[in-house]
């Protein structure tokens, strides 16, 4: 049996705060969580969740207060397993004075390339990433999204079994962001593990097999994201055009939102085909019919204002 | 021998390179030796002597002032501008990057120095006096004044590992400073006769690095010629110093919680 590809076991994070520094706050609070070989996973959570510390604890640039995690069965101490994981930053910096081909080339040699290979690999991952025409511009010259190509091109350079990208989509127009989720789909089809963070949740819920959410430095759920929502519908929504010279009824038109030309209305499933026959009766066009779920968002919303509740009672009992 | 420290120091060359500060230090070492020619040229019969002692003081200052501010600045500046995320996430120890950045420090004051040389020789040559072989004591001091650096600059990377730019220049300054009368001090103690005065001076002498005997520009500028023994125990001296630094950076570094 193969060790899971990410294995976290109560991973805790304190920083010390105040002029003294002798306070603590806890940016991360006993994580634990599996994420299987040829999984892409998502890690979701707002700004200040403790997604980027646990990113940076797996990286090994920060060190733990408490727990231990595995990356491909090797502790995250082993120096030796970064072979196998590429990494993306958040808003990452790289060395201005470089070009994007020597920057590329000066990461690839860590992997002890031969020249022709690392020129070969440099020229393939440019060209992924749409910065071939970039490639010999300094990188003090590039936007945000050419600087999170180039990122994600030296993160993916030595074809890593493991890739930990921090916030990818950040920074990126329509078109980069579309090309980065290609990117990462690829990833997927050659059956690489992609752990990213995010807080597009639209972007999780297109790539993920599962999401994990993590508010406050506390794991909230994990699971596929179609799981982590509730399935229940709750209620079906109706898109329609009203006929011309036609009244509607009131109790529709009191409902009803007006999108240009068309009616959207929203109705409990229970009354789903009492407002159809109404609107059948006054001859409106139905466009669509489709059930309304909760969204990964609404999902998201509602436990961290669950979150901050709590911590606002908390602070109200202490006081 | 692992490949990763020349990886970095490469690297690190190649920024000071790229860094324009650089390219003024050389012009500026340039002008200081320039000048030396001038004074050479207005000080009858002692052009020697005032060429090679302004010519090693320029390379020297010129020297320490890149080791000092750049070395400050190689893992502070690094760790603020996150570029070492990237690189950390590589299968690199910390202590070989550590290395390979003062590798690459220690090149480029190699180079720099190198140039400064070259300058002063054309200096030399300029006013008109032949090379002998005495000369040779000038290389001599000019591996003393690159010792010296490579001690500057890992006192300057030991302290960038925990401190601000602005404090390692004062704690590095404020060693290289005491280092230079590690000597007086040490008579110092021994002229007030207080036992307590003279414990604390002596460990002073011992502990800091003595920047005392790397200097020896005068008596090359006068001519006299180096004993061997002094060349040795300097470099032993060099080494051992740097090492214990580096380790001790190493240690500092490799616990630290990057931000």
């Amino acid at each position: 049996m193969t060790a899971p590809a990410i294995e976290i076991d109560g991973l805790t994070k304190d920083y010390p705060v105040g002029f003294w520094r002798k306070r603590m706050r806890r940016s991360l609070d006993n994580l634990t969580l599996k994420v299987e070989e040829g999984e892409v996973f998502g890690f979701l959570g707002p700004n200040g969740a403790g997604k980027t510390t646990t990113l940076k604890l797996l990286m090994g640039l920060i060190f733990p207060t408490a727990g231990t995690a595995r990356i491909l069965g090797r502790s995250i101490d082993d120096v030796e397993m970064h072979r196998d994981i590429g990494y993306l930053p958040e808003q990452p910096y790289f060395y201005d004075y470089l070009t994007a081909r020597e920057l590329l080339d000066y990461y690839a040699r860590f992997s002890a390339y031969s020249r022709a290979e690392r020129n070969e690999r440099v020229a393939r991952f440019l060209d992924l990433v749409g910065l071939t025409p970039a490639a010999n511009v300094q990188l003090r010259k590039f936007s945000k999204g050419m600087l999170q190509r180039a990122g994600i091109a030296q993160a993916i350079l030595h074809d890593p079994k493991v890739i930990f990208l921090d916030e990818p989509m950040s920074g990126l127009d329509p078109v980069g962001r579309r090309e980065v989720r290609d990117i990462i789909l690829d990833l997927r089809t050659q059956g690489r593990t992609v752990f990213f963070s995010t807080h597009i949740l639209s972007d999780a819920e297109m790539l993920c097999d599962r999401v994990a959410v993590l508010v406050e430095g506390k794991l909230q759920g994990v699971g596929a994201p179609e799981e982590i929502v509730s399935v229940d519908v709750q209620g079906m929504e109706i898109l329609f055009e009203a006929s011309e010279g036609r009244v509607l009824p009131a109790s529709i038109t009191e409902r009803a939102t007006k999108i240009g030309g068309r009616f959207r209305i929203e109705v409990p499933e229970a009354d789903l085909y009492a407002a159809l026959e109404q609107l059948r009766t006054c001859s409106a066009k139905i466009l669509s019919v489709t059930p309304v779920r909760p969204t990964l968002e609404d999902y998201f919303l509602r436990l961290v204002g669950r979150e901050k509740a709590a911590s606002h009672a908390m602070e109200v009992v202490t006081r | 021998m692992s490949a990763m420290p020349g990886i970095v120091a490469i690297n690190t060359f190649r920024e000071a390179v790229r860094d324009r500060v650089l390219y003024n230090l050389i012009f500026f070492a340039l002008m200081m030796i320039g000048a030396a020619i001038l004074v050479g040229q207005i000080s009858i019969g002692i052009e020697r002597l005032v060429i090679i002692n302004l010519g090693l003081s320029t390379i020297s200052i010129f020297g320490l002032v890149m080791a000092i501010f750049i070395g400050v600045g190689l893992v502070y500046k690094e760790i603020e501008k996150r570029t070492l995320y990237s690189v950390l996430a590589k299968p690199i120890h910390r202590w070989e990057y550590l290395a390979g950045k003062y590798g690459g420090l220690l090149l480029t004051l190699v180079v720099n120095t190198s140039f400064m040389t070259v300058g002063l020789a054309a200096a030399l040559y300029y006013v008109g006096r032949p090379f002998v072989q005495s000369d040779a004591s000038i290389l001599i001091a000019i591996y003393f004044i690159l010792l010296e650096l490579a001690l500057v600059t890992a006192f300057a990377l030991f302290f960038s590992c925990f401190s601000t730019p602005m404090l390692s220049t004062l704690f590095t300054l404020a060693i290289y400073v005491t280092g230079i009368f590690a000597n007086d001090i040490r008579e110092f103690g021994k002229f007030t006769k207080n036992p307590v005065m003279e414990g604390l001076t002596r460990v002073i002498y011992y502990v800091l690095p003595n920047f005392h005997n790397f200097n020896v520009i005068g008596a090359v500028a006068h001519g006299d010629s180096i004993a061997f023994s002094l060349v040795w125990q300097n470099t032993a001296y060099a080494v051992v110093y740097v090492t214990l630094l580096l380790l001790a950076a190493s240690a500092i570094f490799s616990r630290r919680n990057l931000k």
